[in-house]
């Protein structure tokens, strides 16, 4: 190390500054050039998953388009030709519900936590299991549900709604009290200082500032429910008809009928199954999608 | 001391260029770094521009100025730790004996190992008193048991820490005071056996006695290593450096955005007895900033 | 005007207001409850039918390998290890990509490329699980074959691995831990992302200002603070793969009573057996199918809960130490 020699020449310096052929610095490339190749890597399968439902799904419903989305399903599976209309009844209807149950009651439960709760030892318990709950596999909702609701009321559309909504809660609680921390607490107390009451203030200022990344957050729980299948196999039981009550008798939904085809070893039934898939897919996506220009022009706006 | 004076007179009479005057380079050590007419932008947002000076060899040199007025900049770019913010541009030239830092073929990781730089916070890593000054000397290649533990005793000795730390090198630095945090982090910059150590607000974080021994260990540090200091408290810069730029910013009337400028560079006796520019003197007499 | 006039002045107001503000608290207080009435109601109502087969078959239920139900036997050991084996294959592949993925996000990508990586990761976390497991069945495992051949071939007389890579079957541990693998990356990512991002950017700096090159950096500055993190963001990761059933369901062969290394063999975990064989299913079996079910709660539970806790705790102790 020579850097303490009083006489330094440019030349010697502009030597020593430049870069070494080290194996601290090859070391250091390969690494970052691993990291650029995982980011890569994980490309791959989206683009072939995203592929196959494509290619294989747009032929299907584009065929018969647009009864692959109105007929109903055929009764013979190995029967080649449309449609999943009851399916796609059955998974909005369901989803929705599902949807009218979790978010009022996730957001009341977001609201305790981060405007009640705060930091009290319920809160703290409610908070950390609602981080365990979303960590609970689907299908022990779903016999859950089988065990509480559908033993008593049987196979309905609402059986399957109740185990999405249960899914569904601790993701919004969650979602919401991460927007109501990005409330400013001057907001609130102006709202105060003008003699609003606690709740009028929460229902008027605070919610409403923190409408758009709530309404994010519960689009992405929506998409990610509307995909949800072990739920929905112990409790809503198969149709081939459309069911528009989801209170009685047994309904259908995309997830559960694309599991039924790609189990099949029919054509036809495989078919559907592509064509259930991309519609399903595109469902999910336009979901998300939704979310992310909610909460980009919501960004935008702050 | 009385021809020095009539030296810095003279100095006066060559107008408001911040300039190094002659008569002071007559009796002083030559140039580490001379910045010549150097620029930052933070993508369209122009940070420093104009800024010319000489940093010269073991003296320590201050840089002080309103916060905003891109002092911590123009020191991010003696080691090129603009680099690390990816929208940050440098413009203008940093000649570094004479070789430009931010030309073709020089690496940062190079030019860091010889110029070290201390933090605002004391920022040790979560790992031990040990670790953390050997960190610097390991990443270089030094493997031997007994070749670190020499340049760990030496670097904390010279960071004035080894008297307190020696019973408990495998402790966290995180248990540590701020104080000795601090001066750690020196201790970790020195064990690269750096040429120039760059100092960002280094008491900032500091109680009055925590930095009152820092202080004491720069003017000690002073014959071995070349320092630039950037502080915004003139007490600091008038107590331990040889020399002070002065910057200030500048808003541009068109878009409303500051700029940071140099005011004065002079010899820091001057700097805080006759400034030549009327800003500096309203700085240091503390009627702004 | 004061704030005592202002109060008498609208006596009814204040008065029906303060009533109001109490229901709001206490509907909004039985909301976050409700989180711990179901997760008890869980527990309680599912153990409750999970009596008939352990008074069948005892404590036996866990450490039998059989599950035959024409011969009333019924043993979770198969079930776990399948359950356990197909969450370590896919962890296996999922950490390195996950924690590369991550370390480029939050270390290497310039700004522009940020985004569009969230946006892949965000378009993976929301494909359904059924949609992997019926691409996992219907196109990588008809894909695949030549691979599998290759491997148990080149790796037969090995030591170790040729009883890793022994006889292939498209529909495979390997395939299920495979897709498992792209579906719980994200989840890992994003956690490790999280963690990645409490580094004091001034810690990274002290690094690079040593001459650190960005790799020395990253284990010097980056991972002594996302240790805990990352264990508790791979943990996760396993609670989130040992739950997973459709996709399992559709690539894991369903092949009963497997306990193997053999990554290559087919198998089944815990929630597939539960889609697979509830349909049929008397008394007695379903009463075995939800003590399955209860099995996998309480173990992904017990993952969850400390997972959660070390990440909570390394992620508040490294914004404290800031």
């Amino acid at each position: 190390m020579s850097t303490m020699m009083s006489d330094q020449s440019t030349a010697q310096v502009l030597e020593d500054l430049r870069p070494k052929r080290s194996w601290r610095q090859a070391r250091s490339n390969i690494m970052v050039m691993l990291m650029g190749l995982a980011a890569l890597v994980i490309v791959v399968p989206l683009v072939f998953v995203i592929g196959s439902v494509i290619s294989r799904g747009a032929g299907v419903v584009f065929r018969d388009f647009p009864s692959f989305f109105t007929k109903k399903i055929p009764i013979k599976s190995e029967d080649i030709g449309p449609g999943m209309g009851p399916a796609i009844v059955g998974t909005m209807l369901i989803t929705g519900f599902a949807t009218l149950v979790a978010v009022p009651l996730g957001i009341l439960g977001a609201v305790y936590l981060h405007e009640y709760g705060g930091t009290t030892k319920l809160s703290k318990l409610i908070r950390f299991l609602a981080t365990v709950m979303t960590g609970v596999p689907s299908i022990v909702m779903g016999l859950f549900i089988y065990v509480i609701f559908t033993l008593r009321f049987g196979l309905s559309g609402v059986g399957g709604a109740l185990a999405l909504a249960c899914l569904m809660l601790p993701v919004v609680i969650r979602a919401t009290e991460e927007m109501l921390r990005l409330v400013p607490g001057n907001l609130r107390e102006a709202s105060y200082a003008l003699g609003t009451s606690k709740s009028r203030t929460i229902l008027t200022v605070v919610l409403p500032s923190a409408l758009p990344g709530i309404v994010s957050g519960c689009l992405l729980a929506v998409a990610r429910a509307a995909g949800e299948t072990a739920p929905l196999l112990f409790t809503i039981g198969a149709a081939r008809a459309v069911q528009g009550n989801i209170f009685k008798g047994a309904n259908t939904a995309l997830p559960a009928q694309i599991f039924e085809n790609a189990k099949s070893l029919f054509p036809g039934a495989q078919e559907r199954g592509w064509g259930a898939a991309l519609t399903l897919v595109g469902i999910a996506f336009l979901f998300t999608l939704t979310a992310r220009i909610v909460s980009s022009a919501y960004q935008k706006r702050r | 001391m009385s021809q020095l004076q009539e030296h810095l007179m003279s100095a006066e009479s060559t107008g408001n260029e911040p300039d190094i005057s002659p008569a002071v380079e007559a009796v002083s050590s030559r140039p580490v770094f001379s910045l010549k007419n150097l620029e930052v932008h933070y993508g369209a947002f122009r940070a420093v521009g104009d800024v010319s000076l000489d940093i010269r060899e073991k003296e320590i040199t201050a840089f002080i100025g309103p916060s905003g007025c891109g002092k911590s900049t123009v020191l991010r770019c003696l080691n090129r730790m603009n680099d690390v913010i990816p929208s940050a541009r440098v413009g203008g030239e940093v000649l570094y004996h004479g070789v430009n830092l931010y030309g073709e073929g020089i690496s940062p990781t190079e030019v860091r190992r010889r110029i070290g730089m201390v933090f605002q916070k004391p920022n040790p890593f979560p790992k031990s008193i040990y670790d953390n000054v050997a960190f610097g000397p390991r990443v270089n290649g030094v493997k031997s048991k007994a070749k670190l533990d020499d340049i760990v005793e030496k670097a904390l000795r010279g960071a004035a820490l080894w008297d307190e730390v020696n019973t408990r090198l495998k402790a966290s630095g995180l248990g540590l005071s701020g104080g000795q945090q601090q001066r750690l982090c020196i201790a970790r910059a020195i064990a690269v056996e750096p040429e120039v150590i760059l100092m960002d607000e280094p008491c900032s974080a500091l109680d009055p006695i925590a930095t009152a021994r820092v202080e004491d260990l720069m003017l000690e540090m002073k014959s071995r290593y070349t320092i630039v200091i950037v502080t915004h408290n003139m007490q600091q810069a008038a107590r331990v450096s040889d020399r002070t730029a002065f910057f200030t910013t500048e808003v541009n009337p068109e878009s409303d955005r500051r700029t940071g400028r140099l005011v004065e560079f002079d010899a820091t006796q001057k700097m805080f007895s006759m400034p030549s520019d009327e800003r500096t003197e309203a700085y240091v007499t503390g009627r702004f900033g | 005007m004061t704030t005592e006039q202002h109060i008498d002045e609208l006596p009814n107001l204040s008065g029906s207001s303060q009533r109001a503000d109490k229901a709001f608290r206490w509907v909004s207080i039985g909301a976050g409850l409700i989180v711990l009435v179901i997760l008890g109601l869980i527990t309680y109502t599912m153990a409750s039918r999970t009596g008939p087969v352990f008074r069948h078959m005892g404590f036996r239920f866990f450490t039998e390998r059989r599950w035959a139900p024409p011969k009333e036997i019924y043993g979770a050991l198969a079930l776990m290890w399948g359950t356990l084996f197909t969450a370590i294959i896919a962890l296996f592949i999922a950490v390195p990509i996950s924690i590369g993925i991550a370390l480029f996000v939050t270390q290497v990508a310039p700004a522009w490329l940020r985004k569009p990586m969230v946006y892949v990761m965000d378009l993976l976390a929301v494909i359904p699980s059924v949609v992997f497991g019926m691409w996992g069945v219907l196109v990588l495992a008809r894909h695949i074959k030549g691979l599998y051949k290759w491997l148990h071939t080149t790796f037969d007389s090995w030591p170790i691995l040729g009883s890793i890579f022994g006889k292939p079957q498209t529909r495979s541990f390997l395939t299920a831990g495979i897709i498992l693998s792209i579906m719980v990356i994200p989840i890992i990512t994003s956690l490790a992302r999280e963690v990645f991002e409490t580094t004091p950017q001034s810690e990274k700096e002290a690094a690079l200002a040593l001459g650190a090159t960005r790799w020395e950096m990253i284990r010097g500055a980056v991972f002594p603070h996302s240790k805990g993190g990352l264990v508790g963001a791979v943990m996760l990761g396993l609670g989130r793969a040992m739950g997973e059933t459709i996709a399992v369901a559709l690539t894991i062969g369903s092949a009963l009573g497997q306990l193997t290394f053999n990554v290559l063999a087919p198998g089944n975990s815990m929630p597939s057996l539960i889609t697979a064989e509830w349909g049929e299913a008397d008394a007695l079996k379903k009463s075995a199918l939800i003590a399955v079910a209860v099995t996998l709660f309480v173990i992904t539970i017990i993952i969850n809960v400390i997972a959660t806790s070390v990440v909570q705790r390394s992620i508040k102790r490294s914004r404290g130490a800031v």
